[in-house]
């Protein structure tokens, strides 16, 4: 399979990506490439295989739900761009 | 004045338990040391030399009232940049990162503090731990000491360099597809990664979460035990941490492998393969022979098909954990754009260096609609078909020896393309993949460059490899780092 100039676009916007057009060329023919390469799974029979998601079978030790000490506002503030009154700042998002 | 620098943990710890050295002199040497060299290697992109030294003092006071000191009492330890620190920097080398301070202590970080350890900052790396040579650092090239014009591996290529000019007495680093083995064997250390849930990844940023493991790169292999015993072990903030006992790993370091029956997987062996690489291979296998281990012919079948399935796993998961990264709450928020989703395109765009972004978009498009079968959960059934490997081979042998890497360090001007650079991994990523303990140690020195073979074992093995690493490091005999001073 390989992407189309098209598709690489598609697929920017969908990660929240812009290129310029020299850029997208560039991604275009390395995606490709290791596209390409990646074919060679098409030689493997799976069929009735299971995926593996967890390659531990069981899950770890598991605490009780409880109530604990989190950060406060201060420090979850401590590395936002831009903050003000216990709030984080964005831009307008009601009524577009 | 006495040099430290060139002890190990054990030695350190164990001199300042009897009050032979103080911690604050360790220090005050480790800095002198990074001082004189770190100009030509940059291994660090920070340093806590006044916090280091503070801490010291408190070690040594604990020594002067005679209180119990911890496991690696006194010894400095480098973080790669990946790990988050209570109010010290953290940034995975990425732009998008620069200047986040740490609001918590990674699991890692705090059983390293417990352990009366002292953390002297942190190390260069691959931005967000995608790369094999730490060339996609945003801030700088780490050189390797060996040869100061080749690369020191990656991505945790920092820590690697740490240790090996002797900056560092331990290092912890990340390993998703080979980043802790691949620059151990390129740098002439000894680097450990667990099995998958040994370690609690909490405070580690997350690329790949279904493979990512913390561990450690040290001089020797008891140093590799000694930390393994620190920072293994359950944990209430990350439930893929297996409830397994720790044990004292240092006690598997007996020497004594007779009967060990260690299998060499024909598949590592393939066209291509550089001869220093096949020479250390086979000269290690050797070695294991006369100390009356058994040596066995194996087969991982499915082991050509393991980069493939990796990226894409390894990109798909990454496009999902990187996602957070969108200029609100914390990182690099762009100074124009128009409206809240220009914010998190910009922001991204600005911030995020080309290889993260090439590994996001190949993951996203791996998981988009209509391809998420064809890629995403192919790759899975792969990832079984290769963990069924392994179980059926251990079925026969303890331990597996492979070469870590298919050459030695390759130089800082020798430019791959994405999918050269990907071949890199080919023998470390299928222990990944299949969530196994590997561990990278220096088996020879070879046209002045180290080569390093690596040892996988069963599924929480760790205690295995150790004892055969240390065997085997035994057999090999003194290993001396370069000077520079």
């Amino acid at each position: 399979m390989s992407l189309t100039r098209e598709e690489v676009l598609k697929v920017a916007k969908l990660a929240r990506l812009e290129f310029k057009d020299e850029e997208i060329e560039k991604f275009q023919i390395q995606l490709n490439d290791i596209l390409g390469y990646i074919d060679i799974l098409d030689e493997v029979d799976t069929d009735g295989v299971e995926p593996l998601i967890h390659v531990n079978e069981g899950l770890g030790k598991l605490r009780e739900d409880e109530i604990r000490k989190s950060f406060t506002v201060e420090e979850a503030l401590k590395n936002a761009p831009q903050s003000e009154e216990d709030t984080i700042i964005v831009p307008k998002v009601v009524g577009e | 004045m006495d040099r430290f620098y060139k002890l190990t943990a054990f030695e350190i710890k164990e001199k300042i338990s009897k009050g032979e050295i103080k911690a604050v002199d360790v220090i005050a040497d480790i800095f002198d040391r990074i001082e004189k060299t770190e100009s030509k290697i940059d291994s660090f992109v920070s340093l806590r030399k006044e916090g280091a030294l503070e801490d010291a003092k408190k070690i040594d006071e604990k020594v002067a009232n005679g209180e119990s000191l911890g496991a690696l009492a006194g010894v400095p330890v480098a973080l790669k940049d990946n790990m988050v620190s209570y109010n010290e920097p953290s940034s995975s080398c990425s732009k998008i990162l620069d200047g986040y301070m740490g609001v918590y202590d990674a699991t890692v970080v705090k059983k390293i503090k417990e352990s009366d350890a002292i953390i002297i900052g942190k190390t260069n790396m691959d931005q967000f731990a995608m790369g094999s040579s730490t060339v996609t650092s945003c801030y700088k090239k780490t050189k390797n000491p060996w040869d100061l014009e080749r690369v020191p591996g990656g991505s945790s290529g920092g820590s690697a360099s740490a240790v090996a000019a002797q900056q560092a007495i331990i290092t912890l680093g990340s390993d998703t597809g080979g980043s802790i083995r691949q620059p151990a064997s390129f740098c002439g250390t000894v680097g450990l990664k667990p099995t998958y849930g040994r370690v609690s990844r909490y405070g580690l940023m997350a690329f790949a979460s279904s493979l990512d493991q913390i561990g450690p790169f040290t001089k020797t292999v008891k140093d590799a035990a000694l930390c393994m015993n620190v920072i293994s072990g359950s944990d209430d903030y990350d439930s893929t941490v297996q409830d397994v006992e720790v044990p004292d790993y240092t006690k598997f370091l007996t020497g004594d492998v007779k009967g060990m029956k260690i299998g060499v997987p024909k598949e590592y062996f393939v066209e291509g393969m550089k001869p220093e690489v096949e020479k250390a291979v086979r000269d290690a296998m050797a070695k294991f022979q006369e100390m009356g281990a058994e040596i066995m012919d194996i087969s991982l079948p499915h082991t050509k098909y393991g980069v493939s399935a990796y990226y894409i796993i390894a990109p798909a998961e990454a496009s999902s954990n990187l996602a957070r990264f969108d200029g609100v709450r914390y990182g690099h928020r762009s100074e124009n754009y128009q409206g809240v989703e220009d914010l998190y395109v910009k922001s991204r765009s600005e911030g995020f260096g080309d290889e993260v972004k090439r590994r996001i978009m190949m993951g996203t498009y791996v998981l988009s609609a209509g391809f998420y079968d064809a890629y995403y959960k192919k790759a899975q059934k792969v990832r079984r078909l290769m963990k069924e490997d392994f179980d059926k081979a251990f079925e026969k042998v303890d331990i597996i020896l492979t070469p870590t890497a298919p050459s030695a360090a390759y130089r800082l001007d020798d430019e791959k393309t994405p999918l050269e650079m990907y071949l890199e991994d080919v023998f470390t990523i299928p222990v990944n993949m299949a969530g196994l303990p590997g561990i990278s140690v220096p088996a020879e020195i070879v046209n002045d460059l180290p080569v390093g073979i690596q040892l996988v074992g069963k599924a929480f093995g760790e205690g295995d490899i150790l004892k055969a690493a240390d065997a085997f490091e035994k057999a090999r005999g003194e290993w001396n780092f370069p000077e520079f001073e």
